[in-house]
């Protein structure tokens, strides 16, 4: 985007190069990171064997067979079935895309929310203190049990609203959601105020600009990086979270497989021939997505950072 | 130097725990049982959770318990009352029972009549909300004749005399305990419900509600040498599957109840080689009730589910033939291989056992007959739309299924979800955790109870080997209701004039054949209006560790009805 922008400001590549943008240095920073490149592999990986996945192998995987039960891996379920003859692999397929989906979703609203009263209760010293508390009463509630009564409370409404699987999909999000901006908000909050008394902003209020102004082309260009930190770590916690409701029952209904449930169903079958792989799928599925988000977004961190980036 | 020290720390700590394991060779009298669902009180008229039930067994006993063949055995009564022996009155008004007279509670004083007419007062109280009222159904008064015979009187012949005070359900109480107790007072006094002095064979010792309870042998035990166990512990939470391995694999607990896990599962545990899988059948059958009220959740909270003297019938599964197709389209041979193996047989009868109250008018529902289910629905005018989803006058064949969280529960459902698909009915799962589907609390939405849902499965018995007091449950009065608390036993709200009236010439019977052929005509009507499916006559499961023996398992009364007679054998 902004070597474009470069570009057509009519300087050359060459120049481009010489005096590179501060996300070409990004870049840069990132290449050198192998622990990034290799998390950024899996992640990608992941990704589209469940968007496209899903598409190409297209057994469903609600279906039941009895005819195939417990099966280890062969050529017409490669990842073998379950006690009901359900394909595994179709499963799996099918749980990444609600873990990934309920991840990011949830990652953005927590974000969203989290920057938000982050960067306000920084700026406007009237704020900081009753949304600080607010923060402080948010981070105090138990997330499980919360989740819990949001589930029993709402959760014939939403059906009624949007269908049994958006539903609970809202909820779910919605949950997660409003329950994990905390982190973000106070480091943001932290951020925001060092930024405020930078020589820049004071040049900017100087000459009147507007909060909203010096909010958005001062404030939040400097505090990206622990927002993005922010992010990698939530779409991780997300998806943790809704696997840990899957696993306790709750959630989505219960032949809707999620990588959660999948490994709650697989847990009795350990030591079962042919049934044990059943746990090791959506345990090391979960695994791999948490730890290369982390990766990426510890990497992003370094690169994004100059002081961190320069050692 | 340093090195050396080290050595013999090791050498005298490697001889010391040689010598501890020397002595604990002799054996232990230590008893643990896992309940995975936690007894909550210890009276089993507040309760009716199997699990209290059973936990309290081994300390307040009834007159008479049932054996493993269900038969009556005396245990505070000297004989069990015939006509014969002239304990039934000839017209079957009246019952009487003689007590030993060697039984004392645990406190030292003497077990009599005033106890039992005191038990009796204690749970027919207006106000004490017993959920053993069932067993003392039609009972006028019971009388204490002298200080140890006790007389019950019916209001009507009672062909069936044996609810008040027989098996593991009702008890007889302390008279000195509870006196205090009654009515309202019922819930308050938490010391007598966590604590009640008893005349079986142990003394609860510390009670942690929802938790654990220990008990310690009762001294003054009516059998001498006997418990041989000092102390028991139960200790509850976990899941089936759990439950079984901490006895079958790690060899934690000595005993585990009703383990439905799937039977692949159970078998591997069993391999493990540390303790054996018990069966046994009784009454219990697996079962999908049909709602007959509307569920609605745009309803409010008063007529949701509320039966409303049948004017709030459900949309489409108040149609007898869609209630029909649900149940030709299952195959439950498949859903016993799946899930029960052999602690499962299929079934079409919600009365499977004891063999001569077993109808055998509903067979043809063991084979899976899908065409006919289609066609069934096809004559009725349910047609399928493009979805695959037959419908009538825009109402939709779609169904919410709810049950229990368990492993085996959500397979069956699973497999049904996908037989009803090929008969064009859209179905959606719910699971809901045992302690509160089970649990009954009329604050929670999702008791099944409420049953605020289309359909919803578990399993159901009767205590005892006659079904007489059981069959009185789908009466049109019994339908749960937000006036009666959500309490009564109609949870599929199947309600009709054929059977009530049949229900009140089973009263008037006393010829024992007749009854039985009532009593199968009345399992019909349930069964052949589908206002339940019957799926599995499902067995008792339990694991014990291969070293308690003296164990028999019980498909008819509490599990631990034996447990005076359980020792211990390395």
């Amino acid at each position: 985007m902004k070597l474009d922008k470069l570009a057509r400001a009519g300087q050359s590549i060459q120049e481009a190069r010489e005096h590179p943008s501060p996300w070409m240095i990004v870049w840069i920073a990132l290449k050198n990171h192998k622990g990034a490149l290799v998390g950024a592999g899996v992640f990608t990986f992941i990704v589209l064997a469940v968007l496209i996945g899903p598409l190409v192998y297209s057994i469903d995987p609600q279906l039941t067979d009895t005819a195939v039960r417990n099966q280890g891996m062969s050529w017409q379920h490669p990842l073998g079935t379950d006690n009901l003859g359900r394909d595994m692999l179709a499963q799996m397929l099918s749980g990444g895309r609600i873990a990934l989906a309920v991840g990011f979703a949830a990652m953005l609203l927590s974000l969203g929310v989290g920057t938000a009263i982050g960067v306000v209760a920084g700026y406007y010293k009237r704020l900081d203190g009753p949304l600080m508390r607010l923060t402080d009463l948010f981070l105090a509630l138990p997330l499980l049990p919360l989740l819990l009564v949001i589930i029993m409370l709402f959760r014939d409404t939403l059906r009624a609203a949007f269908g049994p699987e958006r539903g609970i999909f809202l909820l779910i999000v919605l949950g997660i959601g409003i329950t994990s901006w905390m982190q973000t908000a106070r480091i943001v909050r932290g951020e925001t105020l060092a930024i405020k008394e930078r020589e820049f902003v004071l040049a900017a209020t100087s000459m009147g600009t507007s909060g909203l102004h010096i909010i958005t082309k001062h404030i939040l260009p400097n505090i990206l990086s622990p927002i993005m930190v922010s992010a990698t770590l939530g779409i991780a916690n997300a998806i943790i979270t809704e696997s840990t409701l899957s696993f306790l029952g709750l959630g989505f209904p219960p032949d809707f497989p999620t990588w959660g449930r999948l490994l709650f169903d697989g847990a009795n079958f350990i030591g079962i021939e042919g049934a044990t792989a059943r746990v090791i799928w959506p345990g090391l599925a979960i695994s791999l997505t948490v730890l290369s988000v982390n990766y990426i977004g510890d990497a992003l961190r370094d690169a994004i950072d100059p002081r961190v980036r320069n050692k | 130097m340093r090195r050396i020290t080290a050595f013999v720390l090791l050498a005298v700590s490697i001889l010391f725990l040689g010598s501890c394991s020397q002595e604990s060779a002799e054996v232990d009298t230590n008893l643990r049982l896992l309940y995975w669902q936690a007894p909550s009180t210890l009276n089993p008229y507040l309760s009716s959770g199997t699990k209290d039930i059973e936990a309290a067994s081994i300390v307040i006993e009834p007159l008479a318990h049932y054996d493993a063949n269900a038969k009556k055995v005396p245990i505070l009564a000297t004989r069990i009352p015939t006509v014969e022996n002239g304990d039934i009155a000839e017209d079957y008004r009246s019952i009487t029972w003689h007590l030993r007279q060697d039984i004392v509670w645990s406190d030292g004083t003497q077990l009599t009549s005033a106890d039992v007419v005191f038990s009796w007062r204690y749970c027919t109280h207006e106000e004490a909300g017993c959920t053993g009222k069932d067993s003392f159904r039609d009972v006028e008064q019971v009388v204490a004749v002298d200080d140890y015979t006790v007389r019950i009187d019916f209001t009507k012949p009672a062909p069936f005399p044996f609810g008040p005070f027989v098996g593991s359900v009702s008890p007889v109480l302390q008279y000195q305990q509870f006196k205090d107790c009654l009515g309202l007072r019922a819930q308050e006094c938490t010391e007598a419900n966590f604590y009640p002095i008893g005349t079986g064979p142990f003394i609860v010792e510390e009670f942690k509600a929802n938790d654990t309870v220990r008990y310690r042998a009762n001294p003054h035990y009516r059998e001498e040498g006997k418990p041989f166990f000092q102390i028991v512990t139960i200790k509850g939470g976990g899941d089936a599957a759990s439950a079984a391995r901490a006895v079958l694999q790690t060899g934690e607990f000595d005993y585990a109840w009703n383990l439905q896990v799937e039977p692949e599962v159970l078998e591997n545990m069993r391999n493990a080689g540390k303790g054996e899988v018990l069966t046994a059948f009784g009454s219990q059958v697996e079962r999908i009730m049909v709602n007959q009220t509307n569920e609605d959740p745009s309803l409010d909270a008063d007529t949701r589910s509320v039966y409303l003297d049948g004017n709030n019938a459900h949309p489409f599964l108040s149609d007898i033939n869609v209630r029909r197709a649900l149940s030709l389209a299952i195959d439950r041979q498949i859903l016993v291989d799946i899930g029960y193996g052999v602690a499962g047989q299929p079934t079409c009868n919600v009365i499977p056992l004891p063999e001569q109250y077993v109808s055998t008018n509903n067979e043809d529902c063991k084979t899976q007959n899908i065409d006919e289910a289609n066609r069934i629905l096809e004559e009725a005018g349910w047609v399928k739309g493009s979805d695959g989803v037959r419908a009538k006058d825009g109402v939709r064949l779609s169904v919410l299924y709810q049950t229990s969280t368990n492993s085996v529960r959500q397979g069956t459902q699973s497999l049904i979800k996908g037989m009803w698909q090929e008969i064009g009915v859209e179905t959606e799962l719910r699971n809901i955790d045992a302690a509160v589907f089970f649990g009954g609390d009329p604050g929670s939405p999702d008791t099944l109870q409420k049953f605020f849902a289309d359909v919803q499965m578990y399993t159901n018995n009767f205590e005892g080997n006659d079904p007489s007091n059981y069959v009185e449950g789908w009466q049109c009065g019994n339908v749960p209701d937000p006036e009666n608390q959500w309490v009564g036993p109609n949870i599929s709200r199947g309600c009709s004039e054929e059977f009530d009236s049949l229900l009140d010439t089973l009263s008037e019977t006393f010829d024992a054949d007749e009854r039985v052929a009532i009593i199968k005509q009345l399992n019909d009507i349930v069964v052949q209006n589908v206002w339940e499916i019957p799926l599995i006559h499902r067995a008792r499961v339990s694991a014990k560790s291969n070293t308690l023996k003296g164990f028999e398992l019980n498909g008819w009364d509490s599990e631990l009805w034996t447990i005076a007679e359980w020792y211990r054998e390395e």
